[in-house]
């Protein structure tokens, strides 16, 4: 029983209430206060209290009753993946909370409050052992990132905020029934008890029939694909990502969206592989449509911020594209992507802010060359675009290529190193000039505003508070970033390993649904089970 | 007769209190005419301990009977959310009257309505109790009435207004339309079956098909009970009705008069049996009926919702589309009567949790007004005039906050956890397709309650509007705060809450085809459930 993780959830929220019943000039140093301890804490837990050779296996258990009737539990625990996108996570909450030092002047205590219990509840997303806890969380998000985009956003943010929340919401209900019918069957085959313990459901969930988990598999997609977001329900997020304030867009861009690919990879892949097996080229063709259709329309955005949000939709392609790859590769490569576009998403995200605060404008036509006058932040701004872009040595690199390994391996009939899946190289051939496009896009945009002729708006005068080029407050967010892309960009190997361990069960999982669906031509269905005996699962409140 | 006496306490304690409130209501005294809500308060407590220590399953009271266990659940839930109600009702009626005997005036009794006021309340909530312990048709008619008729007068007589008469009188005509199609339904099902008394019917059924005549008494009865919970295709007086009376007493009309009819739709649907229940079926018209009117209720409530630029108005088509999750319920049935498959559990559960947070948005709205010309001071209703409120007034800001973000299902708040057990009825009683109604029509609703919610919250109040200024009457605040409060608070009581509307919904097993049940009629899907649960009664 470990107390751990729920310190990490509680931590947040006490400084929010502190937050809430303090001075509004306070807000600001208390909420930087409250996450960085948090962030130091989580350090040091994940140092300390996980035992990164055994990373596949739940660690740092906290579980207490909570709805026996229904089997609910408030269970918590972390593998390497959920245990590094806290990481990432709580890393992201203090850089956010000193971006917004001059940006947010009215209604503080409500902005640092809402960013703190969004750190709570995505904590709790990544932390949860539990099914009807995890589905909270997830919820849960959005009330305060709601708040976040509708009170502190730009011109249209009202509009943006509405729908925001209303795509996700509805995504999230479907997907919330897609659950229940998971943990209904697995309930049947439980004498009647109902459990949403992950693992539990996960052991019992692929044993569905196959037409039950194509339905399944499409419900949870509509919650998931619309968070990451995939190609056709992608249409909220440059919206979003536009109007929020630069804190809500790193937060948006560098957590947010990981609950979408973490969700595909925590229940989608795991409840329903036989129905993943057959839908998952389908799958691969939407995030190469995203990959590429998006590619397209950030070559034409003139407006950068909407730029830099739609590369976010062809850069979780990516990630889509690795999970559904079925491998390793694919899978420890999609996982790494997450962190990575969180880290370089998110610092691009935080450099458009600086130039807005300074400019009051995101118009690629108005400014222009300001290397000249800002040479600090052209230095950053010119590393993270090559770090999205997938330079050699720095962090995407790694990511992208292992998910385009991934895809090509899966299923590869020629080249090297083919394993049983089921996209194949074409796939990764198509993801590739996603990246070419990607490199367009993004050297296009620092060539306009880094380089080339100084331009600056017409009224432009210099922000009243802040220097022509970056503060020390405004570098020191910056820093720990570009410094975390570095080494995982150079000497990623650790992390690598890290991961294998939690995704080698769902790839020995497909594996043996492969080899089954080989001998038999047929998936497991109920009625192979049925010979079985009652599935006794081991629960402290049987009778 | 005295077994059925027992069942009564808390009636009769209620209507005791009427009767006093009725007679203090006419004293000279002004002492005693205030203390018209105190005595009411005390009545309602006194039945809630009543009511919470009624006769449940196992007691010979309530051998036969349909819900052997419904009394405790239903009994103490009707006087709690009763007493919620009265602190948003007080004060309701006549505030000029007292002034005017307060400044020398001659009291005169006939312009005193307040104590009728409490009483007609009262009578009404008698009405809703009686629902629950019904096992015969011309009870539940009586009972039925007696929660409407008082409830026609009190719209009416809400505010001086001549919209509060309008509304008055299309619902009381509206509500005599209804009561008479299933008073007519229970004529026809009398026709057929011979008995009033809802168990002998019950027998009947089982012993044989329904027939012609019995089943259209059932829709009939089924179709006019969804006027008293505003459901399709009886939902059309709803917005009007709610928008004409004073804001407190439209969050009345949208409690007693749907607990009562939601009680009395278990009885009759309870009488015809569940497709899924023991060894019973719910013939295929009754289901098709309820499931009609369930999904259509849900989605003419949300979809004509988005529409509204008044609050009261979109509350009014929340309530319907509320009605149709609570329908939900009703079609699945009790399933096996665990806590996660019963659907008249997840009914009653829901009822409880629509009271509560229901309570809590208009009692703010009822809590502020505004100036309107020669009007005076009338109450709040579009959007424009709740803009801003949580600036001026947090703590009902808030309280608003919470209640709409409860309606919308928002976890962790009280909503959610009524949807969640609505939903796990639905799939597990089969009924995906209404399920994925139901998560889609919550979607749908994410959208108007988000308005409201946006606006007390987020917006600012348009320059050219006055602020809304707080109504005089103290005790609506604090119930509003209370209910936004439990909203929050009962989550942390949810186990033993569902347990209790667990052991409300479960059925009595059918006398007539006992001996059926244990025939191998289930699934091999099922199978092995059975085998467990048999396993777990030796236990």
């Amino acid at each position: 029983m470990s107390l751990i993780l729920l310190s990490l959830m509680v931590l947040p929220l006490i400084g929010a209430a502190f937050i809430a019943f303090n001075k509004a000039e306070w807000a600001k140093w208390l909420g930087l206060g409250w996450s960085l301890i948090t962030f130091i804490w989580s350090v040091i837990a994940a140092l300390a209290f996980f035992d990164w050779s055994d990373s596949g296996s739940m660690q740092m258990i906290f579980r207490r009753e909570w709805i026996p009737s229904i089997g609910v539990d408030f269970s918590l625990g972390v593998d390497a993946v959920a245990l590094l996108l806290i990481l990432l996570t709580t890393l992201l909450g203090p850089i956010c909370m000193a971006a917004s030092f001059t940006a947010i002047n009215e209604r503080r205590r409500l902005f640092y409050a809402s960013l703190l219990v969004l750190q709570a509840a995505m904590t709790g997303v990544f932390a949860s052992r539990d099914l009807a806890l995890f589905y909270f969380c997830f919820e849960f998000t959005l009330a305060p990132m709601y708040v976040l985009i509708n009170l502190y956003g730009s011109t249209n943010r009202q509009a943006a905020a509405t729908k925001f929340f209303l795509y996700t919401f509805t995504g999230s209900l479907i997907a919330l029934a897609g659950f229940l019918y998971t943990g209904w069957k697995v309930s049947l085959w439980n004498g009647g008890l109902w459990s949403f313990d992950i693992a539990t459901l996960t052991e019992y969930a692929s044993r569905m029939s196959a037409t039950e988990q194509t339905w399944v598999m499409f419900a949870l997609l509509a919650g998931f694909a619309v968070k990451v977001p995939l190609f056709p329900v992608h249409t909220w997020l440059p919206l979003a990502h536009t109007e929020a304030p630069t804190a809500g867009s790193v937060i948006l861009a560098g957590v947010l969206l990981k609950l979408g690919t973490y969700g595909i990879f925590r229940f989608v892949l795991p409840f329903t592989p036989v129905a993943v097996l057959q839908y998952a080229p389908a799958i691969a063709i939407l995030s190469i449509i995203g990959i590429i259709y998006a590619g397209l329309i950030c070559w034409v955005q003139r407006d950068v911020k909407k730029l830099v949000a739609y590369s976010s939709v062809s850069h979780l392609g990516f990630c889509v594209l690795g999970l559904v790859a079925l491998n390793s590769a694919g899978m420890v490569g999609s996982v790494m992507y997450m962190v990575n576009h969180g880290l370089s998403t998110g610092a691009l995200f935080l450099l458009i802010g600086f130039m807005y605060e300074r400019y009051h404008t995101r118009s690629l036509n108005e400014v222009g060359g300001l290397a000249s006058r800002m040479p600090i932040w052209a230095f950053f701004m010119v590393f993270f675009t090559l770090a999205s872009v997938g330079l050699p040595g720095l962090n995407g690199f790694v990511s992208e290529f292992l998910c385009m390994l991934g895809a090509y391996q899966s299923g590869a009939t020629w080249g090297v190193g083919g394993t049983a899946g089921p996209l194949g190289p074409w796939f990764a051939v198509f993801a590739a000039t996603g990246v070419i496009v990607s490199a367009i896009y993004l050297l296009f945009m620092v060539g306009r505003i880094v380089f080339g002729p100084l331009q600056e708006p017409a009224d432009h005068h210099a922000h009243e508070v802040l220097p022509t080029d970056l503060s020390v407050r405004e570098i020191s967010t910056l820093a720990p970033l570009a410094i975390l892309c570095l080494v995982l960009g150079v000497y990623p190997a650790p992390l690598l390993i890290a991961l294998e361990g939690p995704v080698a069960e769902t790839v020995a999982m497909y594996d043996e649904v492969r080899a089954n669906s080989a001998i038999a031509e047929a998936p497991p269905t109920v009625d192979t089970i049925e010979g079985e005996s009652v599935v006794l699962l081991e629960r402290e409140d049987l009778p | 007769m005295i077994e059925k006496l027992q069942l009564l306490h808390p009636e009769i304690a209620l209507f005791i209190t009427t009767c006093v409130v009725m007679i203090l209501g006419l004293s000279k005294s002004y002492t005693l005419r205030k203390s018209c809500a105190i005595v009411t308060a005390i009545g309602l407590v006194i039945t809630a301990w009543l009511g919470a220590i009624s006769p449940t399953a196992g007691d010979d009271a309530v051998r036969g009977a349909l819900f052997p266990g419904l009394l405790p659940y239903a009994k103490t839930l009707i006087p709690i959310v009763g007493l919620l109600l009265l602190a948003m009702l007080s004060g309701t009626v006549d505030r000029g009257l007292e002034q005017s005997v307060s400044r020398g005036k001659i009291f005169d009794p006939i312009r005193a309505t307040r104590g009728e006021f409490y009483a007609f309340f009262l009578f009404s909530l008698t009405g809703v109790m009686l629902c629950a312990t019904a096992d015969d048709l011309i009870w539940l008619f009586l009972a039925l009435e007696l929660t409407s008729l008082p409830t026609y007068i009190m719209v009416a007589m809400s505010s001086r207004r001549l919209r509060a008469s309008e509304a008055g009188v299309k619902y009381f005509f509206l509500g005599a339309f209804g009561a008479a199609i299933f008073l007519y339904g229970f004529a026809l099902i009398y026709g057929a079956f011979g008995t009033t008394n809802l168990p002998e019917i019950r027998v009947a059924i089982g012993a044989g098909p329904v027939g012609a005549v019995g089943m259209v008494g059932f829709v009939m009865a089924i179709v006019g009970i969804a006027f008293k919970i505003a459901a399709f295709p009886m939902h059309f007086y709803t917005p009007d009705v709610y928008q004409g009376a004073a804001s407190p007493v439209s969050g009345f009309l949208a409690f007693a008069p749907k607990a009562a009819g939601f009680l009395a739709l278990m009885m009759i649907v309870g009488t015809i049996g569940w497709s899924h229940g023991a060894g019973g079926g719910l013939p295929e018209e009754i289901r098709t009926l309820l499931w009609v009117m369930a999904a259509l209720s849900m989605t003419v409530g949300n979809v004509l919702a988005l529409l509204q630029t008044s609050v009261k108005r979109m509350l009014a088509y929340s309530s319907i589309a509320h009605s149709g999750y609570m329908l939900v319920g009703l079609v699945v049935g009790p399933g096996r009567s665990d806590i996660a498959n019963n659907g008249v559990a997840a009914m009653l559960f829901y009822l409880l949790c629509y009271g509560v947070m229901n309570v809590g948005a208009f009692a703010v709205l009822a809590s502020l007004q505004k100036r309107a010309g020669e009007d005076g001071l009338v109450e709040v209703d579009t959007l424009d005039d709740i803009r801003g409120v949580a600036r001026q007034y947090p703590w009902l800001g808030w309280a608003m906050v919470l209640s709409i973000f409860s309606m919308i299902g928002f976890p962790p708040l009280l909503g959610f956890w009524g949807k969640l057990m609505l939903l796990t009825s639905a799939i597990s009683g089969d009924e995906i397709a209404l399920a994925l109604v139901l998560a889609v029509n919550s979607a749908i609703a994410g959208w108007y309650y988000l308005r409201i919610a946006r606006a007390t919250w987020l917006e600012r109040r348009p320059e050219h509007m006055d602020a809304p200024l707080l109504t005089p009457v103290v005790s609506r605040r604090v119930v509003a705060l209370v209910s936004a409060g439990a909203v929050v608070a009962m989550v942390v009581v949810i186990a033993p809450l569902q347990r209790a509307s667990a052991r409300a919904g479960q059925p009595d097993a059918r006398p007539s085809l006992v001996e059926q049940i244990d025939e191998p009629d289930v699934s091999p899907e099922i199978e092995p459930v059975a085998m467990r649960d048999s396993s777990r009664d030796e236990g």
